[in-house]
């Protein structure tokens, strides 16, 4: 299973990615490698900080679930909000998502 | 107890008023070792009360599960018995050796000496947001702000509040009528924000007296510091003056310069310690919690605690050179006991 993830210079890294975690664990674990991969996420996961702040590829959109209001909340505290974008920490990987497009947001650098 | 007066001695000072710098007292108190804390937050608990205090924690021992609030609340009742002084809404800024031990001044102006400094600052000062928008830090202190200092600053201006949370609405439905021209800017027409603020904001959308925009904030416009519009996604909205809630972040802060000043060694922004009594490089200057690093640190409550009391044995024998150093149990201690006021 793998994500791709394009990141702030706009350079595409394909993560291997496992079932079950959340796709904000998987870039931020690459992260601690690769600077370019950078990814605060302060609050680990808890929805309490939008600094995993991403944006979803557009064929991918429909297969995510919908963002919760909590997650719409905590966008607020995000910057540049599109209409794909995502706290990364509520996108658990499953096989339909193998080959997701992430990019990371600007604002969610360590 | 809070501190009033600017000037404070005591035998440790712990900067970071988390859950580790709050048990860090606990084991202090046990050895006779009075305590002063800094923090910049309000209220103490660190990134648990502020980053997730509903949040259910399930790796704290015997708690199966408890909030970032509650165990802030248990925390400070257990070192109630140690009548801690909490020096908040402060960031410590410097920290130098004198004759004796240290000297901690905080940018409120509060100067607090002690035996020995503890930094048990987390990840950081908790810090607004900032847009990451290029050539921001021109702007900011004359015509970007991130908090109300002075209303006055406000007084006759084009002010956009950006945000849409309660310190947004608030601070929106506070200034429109200081402001010459108030405009409420955020991305979506929904606000978290408490929903009678959200109300009298939109009847004073309605009578014309606020404006509202919905959009994103990408550029800013200006010279010499001087705002004159923000640049949205499709157009620009005049402006003299920026206020941006988009919440707080932990940043290193002043926490490098505080290390450089005190002859503390830092490596990639965190503390390196010895594992045996969690001191820096400088004697008298220890590190516990998120802040430090050693080999096979993990970055857990649970090893802070661990992490403190051991500081704590070798804090003693700067605090109290002339007495013999015993380790004793609380469960059997007479005299630990009485210090915690149930004997």
């Amino acid at each position: 299973m793998k994500i791709v993830v394009t990141d702030r210079n706009r350079n595409k890294h394909t993560l291997d990615a496992l079932d079950g975690w959340r796709v904000m664990e998987i870039i931020r674990d690459y992260g601690m490698r690769d600077a370019a991969l950078g990814l605060k996420a302060e609050c680990g996961g808890a929805l309490s900080c939008a600094t995993c702040h991403v944006y979803v590829g557009a064929k991918w959109q429909e297969k995510l679930p919908p963002a919760t209001d909590e997650e719409q909340d905590m966008l607020d505290a995000a910057f540049e909000v599109e209409d794909n974008s995502r706290l990364s920490c509520q996108i658990l990987m499953n096989d339909d998502l193998d080959g997701l497009e992430i990019t990371l947001a600007p604002g969610s650098e360590p | 107890m809070h501190g009033m007066t600017k000037h404070h001695t005591t035998d440790a000072l712990v900067i970071g008023a988390g859950p580790v710098g709050l048990f860090a007292v606990f084991e202090l108190g046990l050895l006779d070792i009075k305590t002063h804390l800094v923090d910049i937050l309000d209220r103490p608990g660190g990134q648990c009360a502020e980053l997730y205090p509903d949040k259910p924690i399930y790796d704290i021992p015997a708690l199966p599960v408890v909030s970032g609030q509650e165990l802030t609340d248990r925390l400070m009742e257990q070192i109630k018995p140690f009548d801690p002084v909490f020096h908040l809404s402060q960031m410590a800024t410097t920290v130098e050796k004198t004759n004796d031990g240290w000297r901690t001044i905080t940018d409120a102006g509060t100067v607090i000496e002690s035996k020995v400094v503890i930094v048990a600052a987390g990840g950081g000062s908790f810090t607004p947001k900032k847009p990451p928008i290029k050539g921001i830090e021109e702007f900011e202190g004359t015509s970007v702000f991130y908090a109300v200092r002075n209303r006055a600053a406000f007084k006759g201006k084009r002010l956009v509040v950006a945000g849409g949370g309660d310190s947004a609405l608030d601070w929106a439905l506070d200034l429109f009528a200081e402001a010459d021209e108030l405009t409420l800017l955020h991305r979506r027409d929904e606000f978290r924000a408490a929903p009678h603020s959200v109300e009298k904001m939109r009847a004073l959308v309605a009578d014309g007296k606020m404006k509202l925009q919905i959009g994103n904030l990408k550029g800013l416009k200006g010279t010499n510091g001087h705002l004159s519009a923000l640049v949205l996604t499709d157009h620009d909205v005049p402006c003299d003056t920026l206020l941006a809630f988009y919440g707080l972040t932990m940043k290193p802060g002043p926490l490098a310069d505080i290390c450089a000043g005190a002859g503390v060694e830092m490596q990639a922004g965190l503390i390196p310690v010895d594992t045996e009594k969690f001191e820096t490089t400088a004697p008298g200057f220890f590190a516990i919690g998120d802040i430090n690093t050693y080999p096979g640190k993990l970055k857990l409550i649970l090893s802070g605690f661990h992490e403190g009391a051991l500081m704590a044995q070798k804090a003693f024998q700067y605090v109290h050179p002339d007495r013999k150093w015993r380790f004793e149990y609380t469960t059997s201690s007479t005299g630990l006991q009485k210090k915690l006021g149930v004997r």
